[in-house]
């Protein structure tokens, strides 16, 4: 059976709660991208470290973590950890483990055709590994974030929406690289696992 | 099944810091500190003031969850405790009733006897402490600070 619980950690104690976001997608599709974007342009003391766990070739082996203090809500401060895992198809059992305790997800997309099949596969995987842990992906905060939108070869919109968004949560698109969308897209994100805390608490 | 949300309270939270404090002494222990198995940071007592917590959080969580993926692949429950040697310091990683992890970092005033017989003690007193905290959370009626948060409390969150 699906749960649904809340996985947020709140320390009454510390007024504080904390939340766990994970980027997920295919390889290569930006991922890390998206969490050196927020580090390079969060101020010193609303981030900690990064960290990332890659091969030698600065390819994702584990994951990466950064984590972030938005501010308060109701004298709570709301901490963010935002996690990636590895794209790469044969990492499965390590993307298993980053989704544990997770509250909301980011799917990255990267919207060159050729990565049209990575991308199907990769939201299928994303499917199946949290039904494993006992998630529900249609109940859980998603947002999609089609990324690379500044390349030439890129699939249209439409195309991508009807093959990987058909539920319709909320989009954007994005270059990563550069920054466009990356920040909309985590407080889309945040917003959902906020709004999903106050419901859960009902 | 997945585990149920976290919350931490004041009576428990002292408790668990009072265990924490005394494990640093009894171990003559640099650090000790608690995270769960989602990476949060529970309590942390010793020298915290130069080392990154909730980066070692993270990480302890990971590692954690590698070595309970590699028991399972080997059709063993958990490895409940890990042992890392390195030149100065030393961690001993311990997994509490399969639910949180108890870390001690010390260096050559203490020894790897002395942690693992005080690592048992704590991790029993951590044991009914957590087995509480469940009890308490699964209680209806314990009340969130969120369920009054307005849609323009979340928007002011991102006002800057």
């Amino acid at each position: 059976m699906a749960c649904t619980f809340p996985m947020s950690f709140i320390n009454y104690m510390a007024r504080e709660i904390n939340c766990k976001l994970v980027y997920y997608g295919p390889g290569l599709c930006g991922k890390t991208t998206n969490l050196q974007y927020i580090y390079e342009r969060t101020s010193p003391d609303a981030k900690g470290k990064m960290i990332s766990l890659a091969t030698e070739t600065e390819r994702t082996l584990f994951f990466d973590f950064l984590p972030l203090a938005l501010g308060e809500i109701r004298g709570f401060k709301t901490r963010f950890h935002l996690y990636t895992v590895p794209g790469q198809v044969f990492y499965d059992a390590s993307r298993k483990l980053i989704l544990k305790g997770v509250d909301g997800v980011i799917f990255v997309a990267d919207s060159q055709i050729e990565r049209t099949e990575a991308n199907i596969e990769s939201v299928e995987n994303l499917r199946t590994n949290l039904a494993e842990q006992g998630y529900d992906l249609d109940k859980l905060p998603y947002v999609m974030q089609y990324n690379k939108r500044d390349l030439p070869n890129v699939a249209s919109l439409d195309e991508l929406r009807q093959l990987l968004n058909p539920t319709s949560q909320p989009e954007f698109e994005a270059v990563a690289r550069t920054g466009v969308g990356v920040f909309d897209t985590l407080k889309a994100t945040a917003k959902l696992v906020l709004t999903e805390l106050r419901k859960g608490s009902t | 099944m997945v585990n149920p949300q976290m919350v931490m309270y004041e009576e428990e939270f002292n408790q668990i810091q009072a265990v924490v404090d005394r494990l640093v002494r009894d171990a003559n222990a640099k650090v000790v500190f608690i995270v769960d198995k989602n990476g949060q940071l529970i309590a942390a007592a010793g020298d915290i003031d130069n080392i990154d917590t909730t980066s070692l959080a993270s990480l302890t969580a990971g590692n954690i969850a590698a070595t309970g993926g590699m028991a399972k692949l080997l059709k063993e429950n958990e490895f409940a405790t890990q042992f890392h040697e390195g030149e100065k310091a030393n961690i001993h990683i311990q997994l509490v009733g399969n639910r949180v992890i108890l870390v001690v970092i010390f260096d050559s005033r203490s020894s790897l006897g002395l942690v693992r017989l005080r690592v048992k003690k704590a991790t029993e007193e951590l044991n009914h402490i957590f087995e509480s905290l469940l009890k308490k959370v699964a209680e209806p009626g314990a009340d969130s600070p969120f369920a009054e948060i307005t849609d323009e409390d979340i928007d002011n969150l991102f006002n800057d």
